[in-house]
């Protein structure tokens, strides 16, 4: 018997799965787009037949950080930007848990900018929500690396001189394999861009764009929105690297002018890093976490590289 | 001058294969039958530069780099000559010849490459010739490597010259080039080795110096490590399979030896982007199941003090090393230091909830690895190897068999999914990973993808099943569990009969007059010197320590009872060891002298020796320029 038996044994999870018996359910504003995060989630999981125990939901800091607490999977709520090193690690020493990472705007693209890029060129297996509401939520209305230009808060009282983040654009360049933007006020494309990432095989990163009722007024620039895939006055082809670049430069621009446009707008077919290590001979076959429960398994001694001491 | 042991010094320029040459050298002195111990010394850049390694070579056993040195060979900086005139380091060709001879002892013998280096340049070097009684070789070193093969092969000439010099046999040399070269590469190197030895043996010799003699024959048993090689086969003996870093000198050394074996072991390896990255990587590795490592030096250690608090509050078993180097900042990169420590007992936020050792040498760095994982792994917290540039680089000759041990694949206080089932359960269904009501302050852990097992982590405080909290009595139970590990640890470590700490009693007697504490890797040097000091006549012992956190309190105090009055030896600034040992202790600080060296060298014993003489026992001269004496708390 597997000492991952959560993993191999296959049955029908209902969504309530997920939803942990705890009270509050959740400490998030009322209206506050993370809900939808959350709603979408739980759907999408029950929908590709994931059970609780297979999932580890990493979260970095700040309300989208509450994610994993509201979450019923592993979970880990970990340090502010470093839900990505963590994920990464999980899905490297065990490749058959379903790995998912979550964070704010300032957590993915501010503090965590770092491993974000790290992560996407790597392409690892993953799935990567950003809840970008443009906006520091949990420590009470700052300025985020996607706040448009000339937002005024506490700590840029003047108006920030900064230009936004580009997030779709910074995934392209640095490597993502997968990429969309969705919103929580679209439950069912959100729904069903979570499982086309979930199932694809590589780093698939998704703009979440959240509405934070408290802390960003302007929550209703999120309706309407435009799926770019439905809509005729948008054509490009998702595989071609060139056009979904264009298409996301497109998306960002109108999205400072109050244009919503959702959709996939990158899909790439390339090897995950977890296969690429596995092809250079950099990482074992069989996941590294079940060695330690496999009573057969031969462990090999540093004696044997003595010889070169000699 | 004495011929029980040989101090050789290769010296050149970074990047002249200083570094190899020596190592293959010591190799060899170590299968003819001789105990080697190695220093290595390196400027902070890829080609150029003065550097030099030296390899204290005999027959009684050596366990630190000695006073000085009796053999010179001065290859020349090859990389000093630069066609413009005015090269920004200036002129440093003839370095390895001029800043080498203040160690150099008297009677001692220079060999120096006259193809790379000017005699007329060192304009007093007969003077001193004359003055210290050293007998001086020039050799065309390069010319003759040239003529037979590659100019870089002026070491393997320099090798022959020494071998022609001493006496020594080329049997152990020539079958370590075998095992090493091959083709024409291999020929020419045995050919150069052969004319070289051929050449010198043929002049006449004015020095007396010859290879020590070997009681025993060979030496089949003996493997030449160094710390960081210990410290990499430590984790992988214990089981370690997931290492993650970013480069930093001296911690690299470590990272690669692990890099380059871990996937032979069906491990992984990771270089990340940054050291937050590094440590966070080893918390996920680890928190999925698997024996997880990563490590750094001071300024990126720095990075990895909030992973390294998360891993506390969040109990994901973690090791990380830390190979100290001169700080504050970058510091001097590539000489040692051991400022760190208390950068490493109380970084990161709220109170230190880790267990940090402080190998004194190969044996211990690799045993405390060892030890490092099983703690923090049974008890789920990070432990930390901490160590520097000098145990990091240096070799030394260990029985090979001390490293055949058992391989200990357990996880520690990980549950089977059986275990599990009968664990009980919060109402909501989850596992209650973090319960309070335990032996030891240990709450057994589950890995994510077992059935039923499910929790979650924060590093907010967090109730029995990890959801955040800031209930005042959760608090103060949780707070109490975690910290009550330490203790449980300290008892562990009191009742382990291998004692982490190494006490040198040159004689039986108990009780003696004076005693000499440090940490880390001063332990061997320290005992040298003990041992010298004893021979003239003090009453002295010794006490190296290498548990830091839980301090070994009563052994501590046990050793401090049993002397009148203690110098305390460490390598900074600002008495950091001794500040913690008072601090542990609550006392002690009128009976404690310390003696400090900062220069970016390590203490030779000689230093140890007057040092104790002048501050402990007044009847010696004041301590040299390159050390500093702290009186006792009450002077």
């Amino acid at each position: 018997m597997s000492a991952f038996s959560a993993i191999e044994t296959k049955r029908d999870v209902d969504q309530n799965e997920f939803t942990p018996d705890i009270e509050p359910q959740a400490t998030w504003c009322p209206g506050c787009g993370d809900f939808g995060v959350l709603k979408a989630l739980k759907g999408a999981m029950t929908e590709v037949g994931k059970n609780p125990d297979e999932v580890l939901l990493v979260t970095g800091i700040g309300c989208s950080g509450k994610l994993s607490s509201y979450f019923d999977s592993y979970g880990y709520h970990s340090i502010h930007g470093r839900s990505l090193p963590i994920a990464r690690a999980s899905k490297l020493a065990n490749p058959n848990l379903e790995v998912v990472a979550a964070g704010g705007d300032g957590d993915g693209y501010g503090i965590g900018g770092n491993h974000f890029m790290h992560t996407a060129r790597e392409n690892h297996d993953m799935v990567y929500i950003v809840f970008n509401n443009e906006i520091f939520g949990l420590t009470k209305g700052q300025t985020s690396p996607t706040s448009p230009k000339g937002h005024k808060s506490k700590t840029q009282p003047h108006g920030s001189a900064k230009d936004p983040v580009r997030p779709l654009s910074m995934s392209l360049s640095a490597g993502a394999s997968y990429i969309a933007r969705t919103a929580a006020v679209n439950p069912n494309q959100a729904k069903e861009i979570l499982v086309e990432a979930i199932e694809h095989d590589g780093f698939a990163h998704i703009d979440f764009l959240t509405q934070c009722p408290t802390w960003n007024k302007d929550a209703k620039q999120y309706v309407p929105y435009t799926d770019v895939q439905d809509d005729e006055d948008f054509s490009f082809e998702v595989t071609d690297r060139q056009e979904a670049g264009e298409m996301m430069y497109e998306a960002e621009s109108r999205l400072s002018q109050g244009e919503v446009l959702t959709g996939r707008f990158y899909r790439e077919d390339r090897p995950s890093y977890g296969q690429e290590k596995r092809h250079t001979g950099e990482m074992p076959e069989q996941p590294l976490a079940e060695r330690y429960f496999d009573d057969s398994y031969e462990w090999e001694r540093s004696a044997d590289l003595m010889h070169r001491h000699r | 001058m004495t011929n029980d042991e040989l101090l050789w010094r290769i010296a050149g320029g970074s990047g002249d294969g200083i570094d190899s040459t020596s190592q293959n050298f010591a190799k060899a002195l170590m299968r003819s039958g001789l105990n080697i111990f190695t220093h290595r010394h390196y400027p902070s850049r890829i080609r150029g530069g003065h550097t030099y390694v030296e390899v204290r070579a005999a027959s009684h056993e050596v366990k630190s780099r000695g006073d000085g040195y009796n053999f010179l060979l001065a290859l020349g900086d090859s990389f000093a000559r630069n066609p413009q005139e005015d090269a920004y380091y200036g002129n440093e060709e003839v370095k390895p010849l001029t800043e080498n001879l203040d160690d150099l002892r008297e009677g001692g013998v220079i060999v120096y490459d006259e193809g790379l280096l000017d005699e007329s340049d060192v304009a007093d070097l007969d003077e001193q010739a004359e003055e210290n009684g050293w007998h001086v070789y020039p050799l065309n070193l390069r010319g003759l490597a040239r003529e037979h093969g590659r100019e870089v092969m002026r070491n393997t000439a320099g090798v022959g010259a020494t071998a022609a010099l001493l006496g020594m046999e080329l049997d152990p040399v020539e079958e370590l080039m075998e095992e090493r070269m091959s083709g024409e590469v291999l020929e020419q190197n045995l050919e150069i080795l052969e004319i070289a030895k051929n050449e010198v043996e043929e002049r006449e010799f004015t020095h007396d110096l010859q290879i020590p003699a070997v009681e025993d024959g060979g030496n089949d048993e003996q493997v030449l490590v160094s710390g960081s090689t210990a410290i990499a086969y430590g984790a992988i003996d214990e089981g370690c399979r997931f290492i993650s870093g970013y480069p930093m000198t001296p911690w690299t050394d470590v990272f690669t030896i692990m890099s380059q074996n871990l996937p032979e072991f069906g491990g992984i390896a990771e270089q990340v982007e940054d050291e937050i990255a590094a440590a966070s990587l080893a918390i996920g590795a680890s928190h999925a199941g698997v024996k997880a490592m990563s490590g750094s030096s001071g300024g990126g250690f720095a990075l990895m003090s909030e992973p390294l608090g998360l891993a506390e509050m969040a109990e994901t078993p973690i090791v990380l090393v830390e190979a100290m180097r001169a700080g504050p900042s970058t510091g001097m990169p590539t000489k040692p230091e051991q400022g760190d420590l208390e950068h490493v007992l109380y970084t990161s936020q709220g109170d230190s909830n880790r267990v940090v050792f402080a190998p004194g040498n190969a044996q211990e760095a690799y045993e405390q690895t060892r030890r490092a994982f099983q703690l923090a792994y049974n008890y789920q917290l990070p432990a930390i190897v901490l160590y520097d540039q000098k145990l990091s680089g240096e070799l030394i000759n260990v029985d090979e068999a001390f490293f055949d041990r058992e391989p200990n694949p357990s996880l520690g206080s990980v549950l089977t999914e059986e275990e599990i089932a009968d664990a009980p359960h919060h109402h909501s269904g989850k596992f209650n990973r973090y319960r309070h009501d335990v032996e030891n302050g240990v709450s057994p852990r589950s890995i994510p993808g077992q059935e039923d097992g499910r929790f979650l982590v924060t590093g907010n405080e967090h109730t029995p099943q990890g959801h955040i909290s800031e209930d005042p009595d959760n608090r103060i139970n949780q707070m109490d569990r975690r910290m009550e590990k330490l203790e449980s640890i300290r008892a562990e470590l009191d009742a382990n009969d291998q004692s982490s700490q190494t006490v040198y009693t040159p004689d039986d007697e108990a009780e003696h007059q004076y005693g000499i504490m440090t940490f880390g890797s001063q332990q061997g040097t320290v005992e040298e010197a003990t041992k010298r000091l004893s021979d003239d006549g003090h009453s002295v012992k010794a006490l190296g320590v290498s548990e830091l956190l839980p301090y070994p309190t009563e052994e501590v105090k046990a050793f401090l009872d049993s002397v009148d009055q203690c110098m305390i030896v460490e390598m900074n600034a600002s008495a950091q060891f001794r500040g913690l040992t008072q601090k542990e202790l609550g006392g002690y600080g009128e009976m404690m002298t310390s003696l400090l060296k900062y220069n970016g060298n390590p203490f030779e014993p000689e230093e140890i020796v007057e040092g104790f003489e002048s501050s402990i026992s007044g009847d010696g001269d004041a301590p040299g320029h390159s050390t500093t004496f702290v009186p006792a708390a009450s002077d």
